[in-house]
């Protein structure tokens, strides 16, 4: 009796599950769909489910906007900061987790403490910078300050601290200089950490909407996100070209995402483990 | 004779040795951080003390915090957004647990699968997310309004985003898809690391799911609650890019948040050093409920 109530209750809440994950869905499927609706198919009245005249016309226009340039421009900021926070992060974590050295404290202080304040508060003034520097409009502007922000730091030292010191010492015994133990024994070690940032910086990169907003303003400097919602603002309800827009911007972040998840799942608890 | 030796325990010598090598170790990261981030926040803090405009800078001192005391528009965006985050937060906390411990002990395909689901509006960005929501609420176009009036829920379209009564509600809904994300991902793994010999022991004495539950899990996942509710909130607070696109603040500020006013202040009235007093004033609130979570959460936790 009380082994079937068990079940009953158990099968009601996975349907539950199931049906709020639909709700979930439909919006990645009334992306897609909608991408190969004319536009007169995709605001009439009742809906077409599914396109049942699908056409290629969305992207032909989503490419003369020039589509294939955002899409490039986002590939390349999402490239270069990946890269340079990788670089950047794995030696500042090293050391921060690995050496004793004076001021450890100050700098770790300092990184704690920018990691807990908004980082949208600093784009006013760092538009000034970009401003000043010339770096305004460019692909640099977005760039830069991606890999200025710490999180990446903060990770690496999490996970530098799980190297034995001993090993450390034996590659000093042997000779080995800092340089080559960094390149030699760390880097093999903290590669899931690596794993993990890479998706992490790259995503992170890709959708930062308000950042490419501040610093990008020609229309052939735009990512694929900004070029996205100025179609919006400029056709209005044009629903099907910015359905294909969306679906170009999503694409590659989601094959990513679903290639590494399990590696995506990490960095997150990672990054969360002692605040 | 005797080396000196510092708090480390090590001579100055090699103190000094390992000094140079941390430093240019750290050079690289240090410059982009300094450069990109603490310059900027300390430029930030400088003008919010002078009325910046493009044609001026004046020193006022604290008259731009006075007048966001006084700036109905402002005071209207702070209490949209302490709106957004009083709903957010325990919605979207309960909600990751109650999926999460649905799916936590399936099999590792299912558990991996609904994860993704639910991490899907995270990983395609705003954006992408915010124009399908806005075609699916258009008072014309929109699918809700069709489903909704076929069952009989409303009479007659609605213009839900431009009706002052729903368009936060809107915000609100969107912001959760956004939000559960990764909350899900650190409750799954929370709940994992549950011994599971207690678990047993509990279901062989006869307690109840409820009693497991309030008497075992809860207070195990307790500190990955109070993360959530730290990094909900603090999602929350900044909640900008939905706005922006989705109502622009509108109607008449009814979805404006402090973030979005933020902006419009500097990037459409050119109000430097006002916008800039905002940001301070978002950074306090924020960085209060980060120490929060410093304090809360024990260095040593682990998931």
């Amino acid at each position: 009796m009380i082994e079937n109530k068990k079940s009953i209750y158990k099968t009601v809440m996975m349907i539950l599950l199931l049906l709020v994950s639909l709700l979930f869905i439909f919006p990645f499927y009334w992306i897609i769909t909608g991408a190969f609706k004319m536009q007169k198919v995709a605001i009439q009245m009742p809906p077409q489910w599914f396109p049942l005249d699908p056409t290629w016309a969305n992207f032909t226009e989503l490419f003369i906007n020039p589509a294939g340039k955002w899409f490039f421009n986002s590939v390349f900021m999402s490239v270069m900061s990946m890269v340079l926070v990788l670089i950047t992060a794995a030696m500042a974590g090293y050391v921060l987790a690995k050496k004793q050295f004076t001021g450890q404290a100050i700098v770790f202080g300092l990184i704690v403490a920018a990691m807990a304040l908004p980082k949208q508060v600093v784009l006013v003034p760092l538009v000034r910078i970009m401003n000043s520097t010339g770096l305004y409009n460019s692909a640099w502007a977005v760039i830069l300050p991606a890999v200025g922000w710490p999180f990446g730091v903060f990770l690496m030292k999490q996970y530098c601290q799980t190297i034995p010191s001993e090993i450390l010492d034996a590659a000093r015994i042997d000779g080995s200089n800092e340089w080559m133990t960094f390149v030699r024994i760390v880097t093999p070690i903290i590669k899931p950490a690596y794993g993990a940032l890479a998706i992490f910086t790259f995503i992170a990169t890709w959708n930062d909407y308000f950042l490419q907003l501040v610093m990008l303003q020609s229309r052939s400097k735009l990512t694929i996100a900004l070029g996205v919602a100025t179609l919006q603002a400029e056709m209005a309800t044009n629903y099907g070209v910015i359905m294909a827009g969306a679906a170009l911007g999503a694409l590659p972040i989601v094959t990513i995402f679903l290639l590494f998840q399990k590696n995506f799942a990490s960095g997150i608890t990672m990054g969360a483990v002692k605040g | 004779m005797r080396l000196k030796t510092n708090k480390y325990g090590v001579s100055h010598a090699v103190q000094r040795q390992t000094d140079r090598t941390s430093y240019l170790f750290l050079l690289p990261m240090m410059l982009f951080f300094l450069g990109f981030v603490i310059v900027p926040m300390g430029m930030g803090l400088f003008t919010s003390f002078f009325n910046y405009t493009m044609s001026s800078f004046d020193f006022i001192g604290l008259r731009n915090y006075s007048e966001l005391l006084r700036d109905t528009k402002f005071l209207r965006s702070f209490r949209n957004t302490f709106f957004l985050v009083a709903v957010s937060v325990p919605t979207v906390a309960i909600f990751s647990i109650w999926v999460s411990s649905l799916i936590y002990d399936k099999s590792p395909w299912v558990t991996s699968t609904f994860r993704g689901i639910f991490y899907l509006p995270v990983v395609t960005g705003t954006v992408a997310v915010v124009v399908v929501w806005k075609w699916i609420f258009d008072k014309y176009a929109g699918i809700l309004n069709y489903v909704f009036v076929n069952m009989g829920v409303i009479e007659k379209n609605m213009d839900w985003l431009g009706d002052k009564k729903t368009a936060i509600w809107c915000i609100i809904a969107i912001l959760f898809t956004t939000s559960i994300g990764q909350p899900i991902v650190l409750y799954i793994s929370a709940l994992a690391n549950i011994d599971s010999s207690i678990l047993e022991a509990a279901e062989v004495d006869g307690a109840g799911k409820f009693r497991v539950f309030w008497q075992i899990k809860w207070p195990s996942i307790m500190p990955t609650t109070l993360y959530v509710v730290v990094i909900t909130t603090i999602n929350s607070f900044q909640c900008f890019a939905l706005i922006q696109l989705l109502t622009s603040g509108g109607p008449v500020y009814s979805t404006s948040t402090i973030m979005y006013y933020l902006y419009t202040n500097a990037f459409s009235l050119f109000r430097y050093g006002y916008a800039n007093a905002m940001g301070m004033v978002l950074a306090l609130i924020i960085g209060f409920f980060s120490f929060l979570q410093f304090k809360f959460i024990k260095s040593d936790m682990d998931y």
